[in-house]
């Protein structure tokens, strides 16, 4: 299979029952869509973030967090980008969910209160990237130990550590 | 421990005066691996559990960001050490999605016998442990009998026991020793009287129904709302499996049965991951018999490595194995997240490439981390003797918990 150029234009995707779910709820929630080697991400607007996924888990039957985590640009402006991946148990779909943030205080709605199990994905992605979650109960580093310095997936933290 | 875990004792502790903490691993043989759980208990009844884990945190997704695509795949076998085809797979099927890469149907097959023989293999090692948690210790032996077979045969086809790293991003390292077809055959053909006699060993015993019905028992809604997968779905009555849902690597031309079970306790999880074995079993056995003729790597000579026949008669060939080994290969710019079926549950790969010969970023969405997050939900206000038996129906891998 030759890779084909992904597409990015709303109007030729908008059949995605994803993306036609968050359309038809608020179209400036969607900032943009790509559509690259049959996957679909959408990058969403930060402030609706969580009622869009409450949206999507109930009206468009994505009922499974799959998996949370974080792509850091740096030096690049928005720094980090925050990559959820919803998978639709009933329609085996899946779609990838992206909220770019600033890196001067990088903080985004959690989504814990939707699926409990969002807690440990949100934790790692704090531990590893310094990512804040707002309503987050119990936001402590998961995999690095307590007193750690520093968020080692971030792209200016060296390979080997600070010695 | 650090002072933010003290803090976190002392408010376990300042609770209620009727509860005390009970500290479990990390060094409990029961927790498989190095997994801590902070207990508050009341009497023999389970308050809170908080399970405290990083131990075996060895950044390997930092580490991703430094190596060529080709090094990463040994680092995937070292995560989930139960299951290294399985991660191989995932890696490997994540790459070739960003290269646009097609892969020869007997690689796939080959893919697949693997990846199913590596189910049993860790099944095998969850069913002896699992067994030995609770007290069983005969089954131990049965299972490791066959899995030591297993290892053997991995180790025929690629060089080592347990880290095989014998994907390649476009195909397999190399062809199959000579008997090493019959050997897998030999194994396949009699292992369902095998599993039979795990089988007897345990479904009729009524120790091990008293010690699993009924146990750490969990509803679909909470396994999907936590974001359990694999085998604990399917026990939880939720017949979902990548394999045959959203197929990848060619499942969809074999034939196999997704086994459920509604009850979703510790005993529905052991009869699912048998019924699996059994599964695995007939794909093996498809894959062996169906295997098809061919190469068993792409037709892409600047991913893959030349014959080293080629390499001493073709100028082309050394060069392009110079330039693989030195400098990597570059992929495409853009982003891919590839699940598969793990013997644990999804296994997910999200891969970012910048367009170089490095990934930009390498995530694992592993079973293990988001299985573990099910243990508070199954043991809270049940008896803490029932902790080791959730430990060990959850099947966790401690590799793939912390990676």
């Amino acid at each position: 299979m030759a890779l084909e150029p992904a597409i990015t234009d709303i109007e030729t995707l908008k059949e995605h029952p994803a993306l036609a779910t968050l359309l038809g709820w608020r179209a400036e929630s969607v900032q943009g869509v790509k559509w690259d080697r049959n996957e679909l991400a959408i990058f969403v607007q930060r402030e609706s973030f969580r009622e869009a996924c409450a949206l999507l888990r109930d009206n468009a039957k994505f009922n499974f967090l799959a998996d949370i985590t974080c792509v850091d640009w740096y030096p690049s402006e928005p720094r980090f980008e925050v990559v959820y991946n919803l998978l639709s148990i009933s329609n085996k779909e899946r779609v990838r969910l992206k909220v770019k943030l600033d890196g001067s205080d990088p903080n985004i709605e959690s989504l814990v209160s939707l699926w409990p199990g969002a807690n440990y994905f949100e934790r790692e992605v704090f531990d590893l990237f310094g990512i804040r979650f707002n309503g987050h109960p119990n936001l402590r580093r998961i995999l690095m130990p307590d007193d750690w310095e520093g968020h080692p997936l971030r792209k200016d933290y060296p390979v080997e550590g600070y010695r | 421990m650090s002072s933010n875990m003290m803090q976190h004792v002392a408010t376990l502790e300042a609770g209620e005066d009727r509860t005390m903490v009970l500290n479990m691993g990390p060094q409990h043989p029961s927790t498989h691996g190095v997994l801590r759980l902070l207990l508050e208990i009341d009497g023999e009844t389970i308050v809170k559990i908080v399970p405290d884990i990083g131990f075996l945190h060895t950044g390997i997704e930092k580490t991703y960001e430094a190596k060529f695509y080709q090094q990463c795949v040994p680092l995937a076998d070292r995560m989930d050490y139960l299951a290294p085809f399985s991660n191989e797979l995932g890696f490997c099927l994540a790459v070739e999605k960003l290269l646009g890469l097609d892969i020869p149907k007997r690689a796939t097959w080959m893919r697949v016998l693997l990846t199913e023989l590596t189910r049993i293999n860790s099944h095998l090692v969850w069913l002896g442990t699992h067994a030995m948690d609770i007290g069983a210790m005969t089954v131990f032996l049965y299972c490791f009998r066959e899995r030591e077979e297993l290892l053997k045969i991995f180790e025929a086809i690629g060089g080592q026991r347990m880290f095989t790293s014998y994907f390649r991003v476009g195909g397999l390292a190399m062809e199959a020793p000579l008997d090493w077809f019959s050997r897998t055959k030999k194994f396949i053909d009699t292992f369902p009287e095998k599993i039979d006699e795990y089988e007897g060993l345990l479904t009729g015993n009524p120790i091990w129904q008293q010690r699993t019905k009924g146990v750490a028992q969990i509803s679909a809604e909470d396994v999907i709302k936590l974001g359990g997968s694999g085998p604990i779905l399917r026990a939880s009555g939720v017949d979902f499996d990548l394999r045959r849902d959203m197929p990848y690597c060619g499942y969809e031309n074999f034939q196999f049965n997704v086994p459920t079970h509604k009850d979703g306790d510790v005993w529905a999880r052991y009869v699912v991951r048998v019924a699996e074995l059994r599964e695995s079993q007939k794909i093996c056995k498809q894959a062996l018999e169906g295997m098809p003729e061919g190469t068993i790597r792409a037709d892409a000579p600047k991913i893959v490595l030349p014959d080293r026949e080629k390499m001493k008669t073709q100028m082309e060939a050394l060069i392009y194995h110079f330039k693989i080994v030195t400098e990597g290969f570059t992929v495409p710019p853009g982003d891919v997240y590839q699940a598969i079926e793990s013997p644990r549950g999804e296994i997910g790969f999200y891969i970012v490439s910048n367009g170089t010969a490095n990934p930009y970023r390498v995530h694992v969405r592993a079973p293990s981390f988001a299985n573990l997050a099910l243990l508070p939900a199954m043991c809270e206000g049940k008896l803490i003797a029932d902790v080791v038996a959730a430990i060990g129906s959850i099947d966790i891998v401690l590799g793939d918990v912390d990676r």
